[in-house]
């Protein structure tokens, strides 16, 4: 298993040096501008709809601070039996100021046994973090951590 | 697609346990946000899906987007509910299906 970020550096040198900048709309000079703050809320809207999120149990594992924004390692986990009559059917992790909101969602059943899902994520610049579980019975939790990063990743 | 994803489960296991299961797969995850050397956009291009399986059970699925790490790694778990082979597929976004299947030893 190849470790975390473990490009190796011509081809990361090039990743850089490409200039992960905004492909240019009409009328856009192609700056890297931070994203409008409705498409984090939309794409949140979209996950929990007109529902209020409850804090609490839900944990995002992140570094504090992201030497390399292309390759940042995140952990969601939410204490949950996993049974039946009491599960978490789905997680999702959004950034609220990359190009895009969504990073990454997950869907869990009852024989996932433990809600904890581990992967790396492309940050492009520090911000933070916010991830949302759905369970069984149609709650929503969200939980949000910042990070903050050394140098940017294209992210997406 | 790519070469050969790895994945890493446990030599044995017992029934009720819940395991650890990790998977990954080389992949650029291409955002799409990017230019070239001559400033030409670089289309995107990820893997956009990854569903695991057990004993014919769908266990797992993740949808993935371009802020998702170049190479995806996956980290998931499972309770095991008796012998059986893991089927992993990933789907990129021409369509185009991955899929290792692996089997567990159960005691």
């Amino acid at each position: 298993m190849t470790s975390p970020g473990g490009h190796s550096p011509d081809r990361r040198t090039f990743l850089l040096a490409a200039a992960c900048t905004t492909v240019a709309g009409p009328g856009a000079a192609g700056q890297d501008r931070p994203p409008p703050a409705e498409d984090f809320d939309a794409a949140l809207k979209r996950i929990i709809g007109e529902a209020k999120p409850v804090q609490g149990k839900l944990t995002i594992e992140v570094p504090e601070i992201a030497e390399n924004g292309n390759t940042v390692p995140y952990t969601l986990s939410l204490d949950s039996p996993m049974t039946e009559q009491d599960h978490v059917k789905a997680m999702h992790i959004l950034a609220t100021a990359n190009p895009r909101p969504e990073i990454a969602s997950f869907e869990l059943t009852p024989a996932s046994g433990r809600a904890k899902v581990a992967s790396r994520m492309r940050l492009a610049r520090s911000q933070d973090v916010v991830a949302v579980a759905e369970l069984s019975d149609g709650r929503f939790v969200i939980a949000r951590r910042p990070v903050k990063v050394t140098i940017g990743g294209c992210g997406g | 697609m790519t070469t050969k994803p790895r994945v890493k489960i446990p030599e044995t296991a017992k029934v009720g346990e819940i395991i650890e299961v990790r998977t990954l797969i080389n992949h650029v995850m291409e955002t799409g946000l990017r230019r070239d050397r001559d400033g030409k956009p670089v289309p995107r291009h990820i893997i956009n899906s990854f569903t695991a399986s057990y004993a014919g059970k769908t266990v797992f699925k993740a949808t993935l987007h371009p802020a998702t790490s170049a190479n995806p790694f996956l980290q998931f778990y499972m309770r095991v509910p008796g012998p059986g082979e893991f089927t992993f597929a990933w789907v990129d976004d021409a369509g185009a299906t991955i899929t290792e299947t692996v089997k567990l030893n159960v005691e």
